[in-house]
């Protein structure tokens, strides 16, 4: 018994140790936001707490307005990806078909191309139909970004809800539409929720197209932060007030969902 | 028990489209593909054709068909084989740091210990963080040769600092995307062990097994299958590194830190040579593509077990 008290507190320490380390960059971040310029450059822990950055953050840049960017661009982008991937994927999960397995893998493929071969191609599309820095383009991009992804875990998931039901209510007259609607999104619900929280994390922390698509009226939080990159990269205060705006309601949404996450960045695998 | 299996086939027709006992799955499934494919093609489609054109937005004047020589510019460019050099040791330096740390990390916050629960939310904290903050974050913060942690720490104890970015900069950049993905490693490998069977682990330990062969021999097969969802999934991501590296060191010094996404970004919008930069576009899927074939099969044949 006292060995095991003994090994408790050996982990308890080791575990902790662990936890500082890797967690530590966002903590200094968060130090540093508090202090002053002057302050910001020494490692020191003792300095006058203030809010300073915030507010001049606050007054360089529309924090708000790319907030406002980033919700609307991941939750817009993933709503419309669902509305996509939620029939495509019951038609998989329910009625297969020999290419079934083809299409998939072909899916998942598109998601392997990089998106800097065809980076070119998009900006020029994206110019000739005034996509560029709007709320449109940018979801577009982001749902069919997401798109393959979102259709594979939607996959897995439905085929764990048993046929027997859906085919019961197929033969009392339910439409395809009435199935999805009334049994199977209900039944996948936590699948369903799974999925669509790492497609809005995708979104959220996407830094490729965004920082390309966009320069002002619909530039996300990523574009934002790289405007922080210099020369006000010199203004350690003001980047890391402005980084734990940035990464502050990701970062809370993640910890409050990452049981459910885990199922569907796992795409169910791992039980 | 067995009505779950029954019925199965009987539902499951066969037939691709429209069938007998089914429904026409076409409407349902089309949008699907008709928007990845009009996605993936068109684009592709103008990528092929820009790389086989001169097309220059700073020399307006030369223009029409360059042959093949946008590649056998590239191909034979000393930038090119130090990117797919860059690119390997990136992706496969960030995958295996990820996998063992993830694996030690996912064994260790399986043990219990006091205040596991809220110490392991802070070892997943960094997934979350967005990549241009994480490369900002330390870039300044810690890593900077005058005023960083880092500096001042080593300066602390007499060493001189490291100049992290010029020294050594693919290697500073693969510290930071390892950063942000043994987080995610270990979020996944921790719920696997969670399924793992604690009475075989006992049996183990009862039999005399000391912890390292009960790691080899029974936690390492658990977590195989995991392991390569995780490998697929970071694969598909650190291919296309880009927000680290444009916000620390620009593919510099030189092309020291150049991965193949960076080389294209640079030549098609930085020097405004759309031909070549389109001809290192097709290069790059190509390439992925190779990965792709190799990487899906894998993760296929574990999903149908």
């Amino acid at each position: 018994m006292k060995t095991k008290q003994r090994d408790k507190i050996i982990m308890t320490f080791l575990g902790w140790g662990v936890a500082f380390l890797v967690f530590f960059p966002i903590l200094w971040m968060a130090i540093t936001s508090f202090k002053s310029e002057i302050d910001a450059i020494t490692p020191s822990l003792f300095f006058h707490p203030t809010l300073e950055s915030y507010t001049t953050v606050n007054e360089r840049v529309n924090y708000f307005g790319a907030v406002i960017n980033s919700v609307v661009e991941s939750v817009g982008a993933t709503m419309v990806c669902l509305a996509f991937a939620v029939p495509a994927a019951y038609a998989m999960a329910f009625y297969p078909g020999r290419k079934t397995k083809d299409l998939l893998m072909w899916m998942m493929s598109t998601k392997m191309m990089p998106a800097v071969g065809v980076l070119v191609p998009i900006y020029v599309i994206f110019q000739q139909l005034g996509l560029l820095d709007t709320w449109t383009g940018i979801i577009a991009m982001f749902t069919m970004m997401n798109l393959p992804i979102v259709v594979w875990m939607l996959y897995s998931f439905f085929r764990e809800v048993p046929k027997e039901i859906l085919e019961a209510s197929r033969m009392d007259g339910a439409t395809p539409m009435q199935q999805m609607r009334l049994l199977l999104l209900p039944l996948s619900l936590p699948g369903v929720m799974s999925t669509a929280l790492l497609s809005i994390i995708l979104c959220w922390n996407e830094a490729f197209w965004s920082i390309n698509l966009t320069s002002v009226k619909a530039a996300p939080l990523t574009q934002l932060i790289v405007s922080f990159s210099s020369p006000e990269g010199l203004f350690w205060s003001k980047l890391s007030a402005a980084s734990l705006l940035a990464i502050a309601p990701i970062l809370v949404f993640g910890w409050l969902t990452q049981r459910q996450l885990v199922r569907g960045l796992t795409f169910g695998a791992v039980k | 028990m067995s009505t779950s299996a029954l019925p199965r086939d009987a539902v499951a027709s066969p037939k691709v489209g429209r069938s007998k006992r089914g429904i026409d799955t076409r409407p349902l499934v089309w949008p699907s593909i008709a928007a990845l494919l009009v996605w993936m093609i068109v684009p592709l489609a103008l990528t092929l054709y820009f790389s086989f054109r001169n097309y220059n937005l700073t020399d307006p004047t030369v223009q029409g068909w360059a042959g093949l020589s946008n590649y056998t510019y590239l191909l034979t460019d000393d930038s090119f084989i130090t990117s797919i050099i860059n690119t390997v040791l990136l992706v496969g330096g960030v995958l295996i740091t990820t996998i063992v740390f993830g694996t030690l990390f996912a064994v260790l916050f399986d043990q219990e210990f006091y205040g596991q629960g809220i110490s392991r939310l802070f070892v997943v904290a960094p997934f979350f963080v967005m990549p241009t903050v994480a490369a900002l974050v330390w870039k300044n913060l810690l890593m900077d040769p005058v005023n960083g942690l880092f500096a001042y720490m080593a300066r602390g104890i007499g060493l001189e600092p490291i100049t992290w970015f010029t020294t050594t900069p693919l290697f500073s950049i693969g510290l930071i995307v390892a950063w942000q993905w043994v987080p995610f490693a270990t979020l996944i490998l921790l719920t696997a062990m969670q399924s793992l069977d604690r009475e075989q682990i006992e049996a183990a330990r009862m039999d005399g097994a000391k912890p390292i062969a009960r790691f080899r021999h029974i936690i390492v097969p658990h977590l195989a299958r995991p392991i390569t969802v995780v490998v697929m999934i970071e694969t598909i991501f650190l291919l296309g590194i880009f927000a680290e590296i444009l916000v620390t060191t620009s593919g510099g010094p030189g092309d020291a830190s150049t991965n193949l996404v960076y080389l294209v970004y640079k030549t098609a919008l930085l020097q405004f040579d759309v031909g070549g930069g389109s001809a290192g576009g097709i290069v790059a899927v190509v390439l992925a593509n190779v990965v792709a074939i190799f990487l899906v099969r894998t993760v296929a044949r574990n999903l149908d077990n």
